[in-house]
């Protein structure tokens, strides 16, 4: 399960082997190559490749322009700068034109560690999933990560995708399982409680599941890869199987999975529901993993929100 | 201060800059590097500011709109006593206020930064508040080359001309280089001057490595009335650590032991070249 090849690695590797038969893929990048481990792309296939500079409005706009001339234009740029520097030109030209850009925000969350706020992005799944039209994706490892790629290439419509910046421990033990954009995956099966968990927090909620089993409690783990559009059905099973659900996200509690999910849950099967994520405030300076810590999101605290919310 | 005196500050700057990224093991280093005398002049010279009073209302305003070179900007606030010198040890480390971009939690910055494109209109508003006041301090506002590729640059460049802002001062550190490689392959930006001209700015060009050229620059403001000033600060990136200089990769680069110490000895003779130069006039 350890692992060390992150997650923008991985789509550059699967867009290079991909654009080897489909000349209409195009990555673009804004002074970002490197960030986004798309440095061999550029070199392989610069007639594929656009570089706009510093300019994250700008780059949004080319590749809309672009897909509106038939490419399949990959975005990549920070998941900070692109989901709030260039969001009139996501709602407008992506989302209202329905353009077939993939928007690719890397380093996202708080991966950007000590850089601070500016370089955090724990507002940009709010923001997006506000946008009709918009599909909102976080794989949760590597091999998640190339499955979404695959399907990225062939899916048509405007996505934010949102990755981290460091290598995450594996969720998955292959990429034998079924990726379908907009379908939850259940990693665990459980009938205690459900904890709903997106991107890289699905290791998290994986490890507090195996805490929870040790003390006798049944956990369901959900992968809500697609945020936008949500998996319902799979939310709604849950409050309906299981009566109690926490959420788990690498983003504010305002806006994000949490809220996503409890729009749901409370309006067609209320049951009790705990939200983690990171509190209304810039993030405390630190590595993913101090941060989290920090913020109770550990296998650890949601075991305890766990047994507290079903009253054990 | 003396421009002799300027200038061994600022080796004495850059050495405490890189023990504290090294110690950090993170930083911005080549552009902190770069613009290591445009602080030190700003700092010790032109700026009329009091690290005893940090939020003293007629103070001249520092924007680093280049967030990211915030190392040198850290160790000069520490130097001149906004912070304690022992709390840069704590750059980037959990919890710490000194993190990799400007942070208004800190005496001595004015606003928090790090997304790019963002300072020059902050500037704007601050200056066209002093000329709305009548009060006489001036803005300077520090931005990269590749930074020129943001839209909200222009946008901000053509109001500080609008409102005939002469007691502000754009400075871009003009080192040629951004992350990708050179301006020039990335986003090309030339010709850089006469575009600043054309937005109505008086343009001035010098070398943003050598200290006299820097203080002139800076002294000389308001140089034209009614026109806001750019400060074309032509440097070299990674500067005074020889194999920093002019090489991409060291934006973002963190010296090893053996580099550290090579640099520190580069710029420990550089720093009493300075001293004794300083004593012999
Ligand atoms: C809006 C925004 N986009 C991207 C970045 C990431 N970034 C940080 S530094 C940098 C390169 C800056 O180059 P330049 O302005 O030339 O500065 P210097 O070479 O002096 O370091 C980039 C792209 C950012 N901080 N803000």
């Amino acid at each position: 399960m350890a692992n060390s090849i992150p997650n923008r690695q991985v789509i550059c590797d699967t867009l290079l082997e991909l654009a080897k038969e489909d000349r209409d893929i195009m990555v673009l990048a804004s002074d970002s190559r490197g960030s986004a481990a798309m440095a061999t792309f550029a070199n392989a296939y610069p007639d594929q490749f656009v570089e706009v500079g510093i300019a994250e409005q700008n780059i949004v706009g080319i590749s809309a322009g672009l897909a509106h001339s038939g490419k399949k234009p990959f975005v990549t740029s920070p998941a900070c700068f692109l989901s709030m520097r260039s969001i009139e030109q996501i709602k407008v030209d992506v989302a209202y034109s329905a353009t077939n850009v993939k928007l690719v925000g890397i380093s996202g969350g708080v991966s950007y560690g000590a850089l601070g706020m500016s370089h955090h992005s724990v507002q940009d799944i709010a923001v997006a999933r506000a946008i009709p039209g918009l599909a909102v994706i976080l794989p949760a490892d590597r091999h998640e990560t190339k499955k979404m790629t695959e399907a990225l290439v062939e899916h048509e419509g405007g996505v934010y995708i949102r990755i981290g910046r460091n290598p995450v421990e594996d969720s998955y033990e292959s990429e034998d399982y079924e990726f379908v954009i907009g379908k939850a995956v259940t990693m665990r099966e459980g009938s205690d409680l459900t904890i709903i968990a997106a991107g890289e927090t699905v290791r998290v909620a994986l490890d507090a599941e195996a805490a929870l089993k040790e003390v006798g409690v049944s956990c369901r783990v959900l992968n809500m890869h697609t945020i936008k559009p949500l998996d319902e059905e799979a939310i709604l099973k849950a409050a309906e199987e299981t009566g109690h659900i926490i959420t788990v996200e690498e983003h504010s509690i305002h806006g994000g999975l949490g809220a996503a999910v409890a729009e749901v849950v409370v309006q067609h099967k209320p049951v009790p529901m705990r939200i983690l994520g990171i509190p209304d405030e810039p993030a405390i300076a630190g590595k993913t993993s101090e941060v989290f810590e920090h913020y109770g999101i550990s296998a650890a605290n949601i075991r305890n929100i766990a047994l507290d919310l079903i009253g054990r | 201060m003396e421009t002799s005196a300027l200038k061994a500050k600022a080796a004495q700057i850059r050495m405490d800059l890189l023990t504290m990224i090294h110690g950090a093991k993170t930083g911005h280093t080549g552009g902190s590097l770069s613009n290591t005398d445009i602080l030190t002049a700003l700092y010790y010279r032109v700026m009329k500011i009091d690290p005893a009073r940090p939020k003293w209302e007629e103070r001249d305003r520092f924007m680093a709109s280049k967030g990211h070179s915030v190392e040198s900007l850290w160790c000069i606030l520490a130097d001149r006593g906004f912070i304690p010198k022992e709390e840069l040890k704590t750059f980037s480390q959990f919890g710490t206020r000194l993190i990799g971009h400007p942070n208004n939690k800190v005496p001595g910055i004015e606003m928090n930064t790090g997304a790019l494109g963002h300072g020059l209109a902050i500037s704007v508003g601050m200056a066209l508040a002093a000329k709305r006041d009548n009060k006489s301090y001036r803005v300077f506002c520090l931005m990269g080359d590749g930074e020129q590729a943001e839209g909200s640059v222009w946008e901000a460049a053509m109001a500080g001309a609008h409102y005939k802002l002469d007691n502000l001062v754009g400075i871009i550190d003009r080192n040629r280089l951004q992350i990708s490689g050179s301006t020039e392959d990335v986003m090309g930006l030339e010709p850089l001057e006469e575009k600043w001209a054309a937005f109505g700015w008086n343009v001035v060009s010098i070398d943003g490595n050598d200290m006299d050229a820097l203080v002139n620059a800076f002294e000389a403001v308001p140089t034209v009335p009614g026109k806001p000033t750019l400060v074309m600060a032509n440097t070299v990136k990674g500067k005074g650590v020889s194999f920093a200089e002019n090489v991409p990769h060291w934006h973002h680069h963190v010296p090893n032991d053996e580099q550290l110490q090579h640099a520190l000895a580069e710029l420990s003779a550089e720093l009493e070249r300075y001293q004794q130069e300083g004593q012999v006039r």
